[in-house]
């Protein structure tokens, strides 16, 4: 009882060890369940180009801020021949470039990968609820004061909050058919900018902290794009975002906040004619490849010290070698569960594995070729009374002549699935066919076909388990899903219970109970 | 109906192959005494000193280059049986019932030639019938002489009796009929006929043959009814000795009947096959729980037979 209680202590230690570290891996890290998992990275390059004038040279960008919810994968600053220098400070990241002198038109580029994730980074601070300071009573000249009041009037009368106000204020300004009032204030130089400024005044005047948010929408293939700006409003202890053009609240899709606050974008000292324009291109990638990147640049210590950290080539033999588990185990349920005879224990595994390479239909016919003719040649060596390695020596070598001249014909007549036959292991084929030889003598055809017939099947169950995407994926990447199937291993070898062929083979007994009874 | 429900099978006592693997020969069978068993030299040499009869060894080849050898060793007999020491299952075993100059004569009639035999030497020592595919050890017996009782009930070979042994308590018994289907060789997968054997007389209970129940033997047509092992109490007391002989808790102890010698014992078997409760139509475990549940063992085989005998004969159910 207690060697009992001991054996499933440690067969639920292995196994909640395994699933635990899975879904650590999934929740925390945010690799994908699922192969087919697919994410958008961005790809965004900010090009700035300034004419400088022969003096000492300093130019500041505002970077984007780091959010929880996008992952960056990687920045990059490049200009040739300046100082370059990241700071950090109250009001966000700026990127600085410097030189002594320089003369002539000058470019600085500032590259940046993202993507989206909807996984928790611990190690990502949440963003501190920023107050607000008191809204600057705006300087308005009489006019414009005038026709300000007018407005905010107007407005205050359809709105019932903050919020209201704030969106029926964006949709007047926007107005197709504008008041007297409204073209007032808005002029003809109605830049974005000077749009943007005037919103934040107006809502001051009514008492209502708000800033300006830079940001870019994300498309693909852009060029030459440039910042949007935004109003963020200061409303119940929370930033909202308004759209300065709708009045729509919410942080867009496929937006990136660049920069928030009164703050320049980009400041250039000793130069003129600064413009900045932004390039954007967006690629698809498979979700497990970003996670792994982000992961092992954090080198966060379970990946750090994974197969991930292998190189490549050795990585694809682990692909390989990480699924002989899965293989293993249906093996272990055929026999223990089914009751299937197969030749040699683990031979299915090795057939599978070649019928991975093969394909499954080419697969069987190759191994039934190879095994038939093995087994014709071979009832000829045993009847030149040869010595017992020396046959299965020769049965290698006639093995390897047969996929030579398989390969060599299937080649000539364009069959190129044939060629795959140099997957199959040789030696087992060979092992395989002097059984089946010894075991035909012994027991006859039947045997044969039983436990030929065993072999193949589990081959081609653990063919089918093992060439599923899914399956294939979670080995690779959730290494620790071994554990789970060691312990539904552990569990199966204790189990004593009879197989299904046990049940066909002892049910003339059933019968002979019920004519006992009569 | 092809399938059985497990609920039937385990009302009626059946031990499944896991429950033999998990329950009986791991726990009762300690590793290192396999080699006891599995060596059929080592069998033989351990039964001659406890004092039973076995067929007398004509000679052994052990190495390749002895194979030469093999026509002086055979010369001056018969009648012989070629074995592989480590075998198993019967595997790799030859019998020559005849022969003359430069043919030898299987029970078949079949008849074959030195060479043949040599061959079929040379790759049991190279390992082909041994478990593993270790180097083997080739041994040749005297042939066994069919008991005139079972004339009737064999073909072309020497049936033999399966008695399973359980902490040195004979359970249950099989006697194995050589058929026509089987190549005169006593194995049940080959087509031997299986016939359950009343452990209180000896008499024969059922048979069957692949799984199916017969009536009488196929080939000779004789009726199983009047079929019944003589020196009944001598076997029982045989198979109950090869617990002291060997140590191994569950075992399977194969006895044969010599025309001229009676009672002996030609193999051991440490991992007994499930088929026998087909044959008795009877479930093992019962009787298994019945000999675990006592609290000694009996020192005495012949006492332990005689308990047997009681406990599990047919007649002690009604």
């Amino acid at each position: 009882m207690r060697s009992n209680f001991r054996f499933y202590f440690l067969v639920v230690l292995i196994l909640s060890l395994g699933i635990g570290l899975t879904l650590y891996k999934h929740f925390a890290l945010g690799f994908p369940l699922l192969p087919d998992d697919k994410k958008s990275v961005w790809t965004i390059e900010a090009r700035i180009d300034f004419l400088a004038r022969g003096d000492p040279v300093v130019v500041s960008f505002a970077l984007p801020p780091q959010t929880p919810n996008t992952i960056f994968l990687e920045e990059d600053f490049a200009s040739p021949d300046y100082g370059f220098a990241e700071l950090q400070s109250a009001s966000g990241r700026r990127a600085q470039w410097s030189k002594r002198t320089a003369t002539g038109q000058q470019t600085a580029f500032y590259r940046l990968s993202l993507y989206e994730t909807d996984s928790i980074s611990p190690d990502m601070p949440v963003p501190a609820a920023d107050l607000p300071p008191d809204p600057i009573k705006p300087e308005f000249d009489e006019v414009h004061r005038t026709a300000a009041i007018t407005l905010l009037d107007q407005v205050r009368s359809r709105s019932a909050n903050a919020e209201i106000f704030t969106r029926e204020l964006i949709t007047a300004l926007n107005s197709s058919m504008p008041s007297q009032s409204q073209s007032l204030l808005l002029n003809e130089r109605s830049s974005e900018d000077y749009k943007t400024q005037l919103i934040i005044n107006l809502l001051a005047l009514e008492g209502i902290s708000a800033r300006i948010v830079r940001g870019l929408f994300l498309e693909d293939g852009r060029r030459r794009q440039s910042l949007t700006n935004f109003v963020e409003v200061h409303i119940d202890n929370e930033w909202l975002l308004f759209n300065q053009n709708n009045g729509k609240t919410g942080e867009p899709k496929d937006f990136l906040i660049w920069q928030r606050g009164d703050l320049s974008l980009l400041d250039v000292v000793g130069g003129r004619n600064s413009q900045i324009s932004f390039s954007i291109i967006k690629n698809i990638q498979p979700t497990r490849n970003l996670v792994l990147r982000d992961n092992l640049h954090k080198q966060a210590g379970i990946v750090d010290f994974s197969i991930y950290s292998l190189p490549i080539e050795q990585q694809t033999a682990f692909k390989m070698i990480l699924l002989l588990p899965i293989g293993a185990l249906i093996v272990v349920i055929m026999r223990l569960l089914v009751g299937i005879r197969t030749s040699g224990t683990f031979m299915p595994i090795l057939i599978a594995l070649a019928l991975i390479q093969t394909t499954l239909l080419a697969g069987i016919v190759i191994f039934l070729f190879v095994v038939g003719t093995g087994l014709l040649i071979r009832s000829y060596l045993s009847r030149l009374n040869l010595l017992f390695v020396a046959r299965i020596s020769a049965v290698i070598i006639v093995v390897i002549a047969i996929m030579a001249s398989i390969s060599i014909i299937s080649n000539k007549l364009g069959l190129d699935q044939a060629m795959t036959v140099t997957f199959f292991p040789m030696i087992i084929l060979s092992w395989t066919i002097e059984r089946m030889s010894v075991l035909w003598e012994e027991d006859g055809p039947r045997e044969v076909l039983i436990q030929g017939g065993g072999s193949l099947l589990t081959a081609i169950i653990a063919y089918l388990f093992m060439t599923n995407r899914t399956v294939e994926y979670l080995t690779f990447n959730f290494p620790e899903l071994m554990l789970v199937n060691l312990a539904i291993i552990l569990v199966l070898g204790q189990y004593t219970g009879y197989r299904l062929s046990e049940l066909y083979r002892f049910h003339s007994l059933e019968k002979h109970d019920v004519s006992d009874q009569r | 109906m092809f399938l059985t429900s497990a609920r039937k099978l385990r009302e009626l006592g059946i031990i499944g192959m896991n429950q033999r693997n998990f329950g009986l020969i791991s726990r009762y069978n300690p590793r290192h005494l396999y080699p006891l068993v599995d060596d059929k030299l080592k069998t033989k040499l351990l039964a001659q000193k406890a004092g039973i009869t076995v067929p007398r060894l004509l000679g052994t080849v052990s190495y390749q280059h002895d194979v030469r050898l093999l026509r002086n060793i055979l010369e001056p007999h018969a009648q012989f049986v070629i074995k592989p020491v480590k075998g198993s299952g019967g595997k790799g075993i030859l019998v020559i019932t005849e022969h003359d100059q430069n043919q030898y004569f299987k029970p078949s009639g079949e008849a074959l030639r030195l060479i043949d035999i040599e061959r079929h030497v040379s790759n049991i020592l190279s390992g082909l019938h041994s478990l593993g595919g270790k180097p083997d050890t080739v041994m040749i017996e005297s042939l066994i002489q069919l008991d005139p009782v079972f004339s009737d009930y064999s073909y072309e070979g020497i049936p033999d009796l399966r008695v399973i042994v359980f902490r040195g308590y004979p359970i249950m018994a099989m006697l194995r009929l050589t058929t026509h289907a089987s190549d005169g060789k006593a194995n049940l997968h080959q087509g031997a006929v299986g016939v359950g054997i009343d452990m209180g007389t000896g008499a024969a209970l059922h048979a069957v043959q692949f799984g199916k129940p017969v009536s009488y033997h196929p080939d000779t047509r004789k009726t199983f009814a009047e079929l019944s092992v003589p020196h009944w109490d001598r076997l029982l007391q045989l198979a109950a000795a090869c617990y002291e002989m060997t140590g191994l808790g569950y075992l399977g102890a194969d006895l044969v009947l010599d025309r001229d010698q009676g009672p002996m014992i030609i193999e051991l078997n440490a991992r007994p096959g499930l088929s026998i409760q087909v044959a008795n139509y009877a479930g093992l475990a019962p009787r298994v729980a019945q000999i675990e549940a006592l609290t000694t063992i009996n020192p005495e085989p012949h006492e332990r037979a005689n308990f047997s005998k009681q406990k599990f004969s047919v007649s002690a159910k009604i």
